[in-house]
């Protein structure tokens, strides 16, 4: 049996870290774990969103200074005024900052195609394509998750609904 | 609605019902919302916002939700008022600290409150005892459809509804769930839980939200992406992570009752007895205390309690609800005190013991 890495006690715990991408194994007794683990920084100790938030944009754009100057046509709001209150003017500076915003959206959600509720009012073709987007994004996680059953019934579905559309006449 | 009346009673979100009401205090989705034709808070002055808030109010007080809506202008309240709200989780703390004109729309029950400009025009809330996410959601959404037949939201066909701060774009969604985890705390486990939820892009936070401390054992779960998965998807996961959090916090308490029982048979009678007896007591002991009494009335420790009383007890005595109650201002001192005389009474300790 192991001992444990901090005092001659078994070690029962067996814990890996992950740190900026080096893993540190460490083997440890009960006593001993529950203090490590009492120690290390998680949570909301340790992590204030608003810090996270300036990081991530800090991290997501390479020459700042010159993306700071840019501003959005339609509010005026700096991509600089942008930075420091982390709150943007108007709709329209998701496309004024469009290049500054999507690796920023990448870092903070992962995705950066929305497939969730669409306003009633939108369009019946803009409907379809969001299933067909949601068809696709299942059809990852059940292959990811190695479920092919429903992976090969999520093809078809996809299938059926892509030449659905292609067959339909231009209107 | 009266809302020192309201101070009698606990609130929609502390009724200690529904779905695994032992450990799951309540259920909360939140949707943020812009008007398409206005600039974001940020860039709107003062008649910007009186404009808006004038745009929503409308809508927002005909919307056919559980019963009569009360819209409050929260400009117009004072400083006690809005703490009040704030105490009760009907209006953010952002929301209370504000300039400008704002207001909020209370459902009868509490389940519903609807801000207008907050740091979005529009925050939807909806609230329920326990662990019931699926019926916010269905409530959520439906008052979401019937306010979109009033007005148009901003909205991009790739980053779905778009807001004041990019963290929330997309579906606009925020699902929390807040848990009464007195054994995961008491044992430390809880910090495994923390890093677990860090992995998987969930936050955690104590009871009143962004960086307030997680007094009483009170533990807000709620998701961080907000653009990608679907709000289904979204509230799926949380639900999952939520159900093993549940498993994992009854595990503790039932292996702390057999190896422990008397040392927590112990703490949880000397943290009654403090309760029962204090003359003067802070907000944050009382916390402390009542979490570790509610834990004991869940596992059969303590006679003679029901847990709706110590949920009512969480909420009122906090300063403004105590206040309320005593219908004075009171300085942090003179709180103390009234806090303590209070909690003697709703306890039943006889006072003349004491005095």
């Amino acid at each position: 049996m192991r001992k444990c890495s901090r005092c001659s006690k078994p070690a029962t715990l067996h814990i890996t870290e992950l740190k900026e991408g080096d893993v540190h194994a460490l083997h440890l007794c009960e006593a001993c774990a529950q203090e490590y683990l009492s120690n290390v920084e998680v949570g909301q100790e340790s992590e204030d969103p608003e810090d996270l938030f300036q990081q991530q944009i800090e991290s997501s754009i390479e020459d700042l200074e010159d993306v700071d100057q840019l501003s959005c046509p339609d509010c005026g709001i700096t991509f600089k005024e942008f930075r420091s209150q982390g709150r943007l003017g108007c709709p329209q500076c998701y496309l004024a900052f469009e290049n500054e915003l999507m690796p920023l959206l990448e870092n903070i959600h992962g995705e950066t195609q929305h497939t969730g509720k669409l306003p009633k009012r939108a369009p019946e073709a803009s409907r379809r394509q969001y299933e067909l987007i949601k068809l696709r994004n299942r059809l990852r996680t059940a292959v990811e998750s190695e479920s092919y059953e429903e992976a090969a019934q999520l093809r078809d579905e996809i299938q059926k609904m892509e030449t659905a559309f292609s067959e339909e006449p231009d209107k | 609605m009266d809302l020192n009346g309201l101070a009698q009673t606990s609130g929609e979100w502390l009724r200690g019902t529904g779905p695994e009401s032992d450990i799951v205090i309540s259920s909360r989705i939140r949707l943020a919302r812009n008007l398409a034709q206005f600039p974001f808070l940020s860039r709107a002055d003062d008649a910007g916002r009186a404009e808006i808030e004038s745009l929503l109010r409308e809508p927002i007080s005909s919307l056919p939700v559980d019963g009569e809506l009360t819209y409050f202008s929260v400009n117009n309240l004072d400083a006690l008022d809005r703490q009040f709200l704030v105490e009760r989780q009907l209006i953010s703390r952002e929301h209370a600290e504000m300039h400008g004109s704002r207001g909020v729309g209370i459902g009868a029950e509490e389940n519903v409150s609807l801000m207008i400009n907050e740091e979005d025009h529009l925050r939807l809330q909806v609230l329920r005892s326990g662990f019931a996410l699926d019926e916010c959601w269905a409530e959520i959404n439906s008052i979401d459809d019937a306010l979109e037949e009033h007005v148009t939201f901003a909205f991009s066909e790739q980053l779905g509804f778009l807001t004041a701060c990019p963290t929330n774009v997309g579906t606009g969604i925020r699902v929390s769930v807040m848990l009464h985890l007195p054994a995961l705390a008491l044992t430390k486990e809880i910090q495994k839980v923390f890093q677990a939820m860090q992995k998987m892009r969930l936050a955690v936070r104590g009871l009143y939200g962004e960086g307030s401390q997680a007094m009483g054992d009170f533990y807000q779960f709620s998701n961080q992406v907000t653009l990608g998965p679907s709000e289904q998807e979204i509230i799926d996961k949380l639900k999952e992570v939520v159900d093993g959090i549940i498993k994992y916090e009854r595990r503790v308490r039932d292996e702390l009752v057999v190896k422990n029982r008397q040392r927590l048979h112990d703490q949880v009678s000397r943290a009654y007895g403090i309760l029962r007896s204090a003359q003067t007591i802070t907000s944050e002991e009382t916390m402390h205390l009542l979490s570790s009494v509610r834990m004991g009335i869940n596992l059969g420790l303590v006679d003679g309690l029901e847990i709706p009383t110590t949920n009512e007890l969480f909420i009122q005595t906090q300063p403004a609800h105590l206040q309320k109650l005593r219908d004075e201002h009171l300085e942090s001192a003179e709180r103390n005190v009234a806090r303590a005389t209070y909690i003697r009474q709703r306890l039943g300790s006889s006072n003349h013991e004491h005095n």
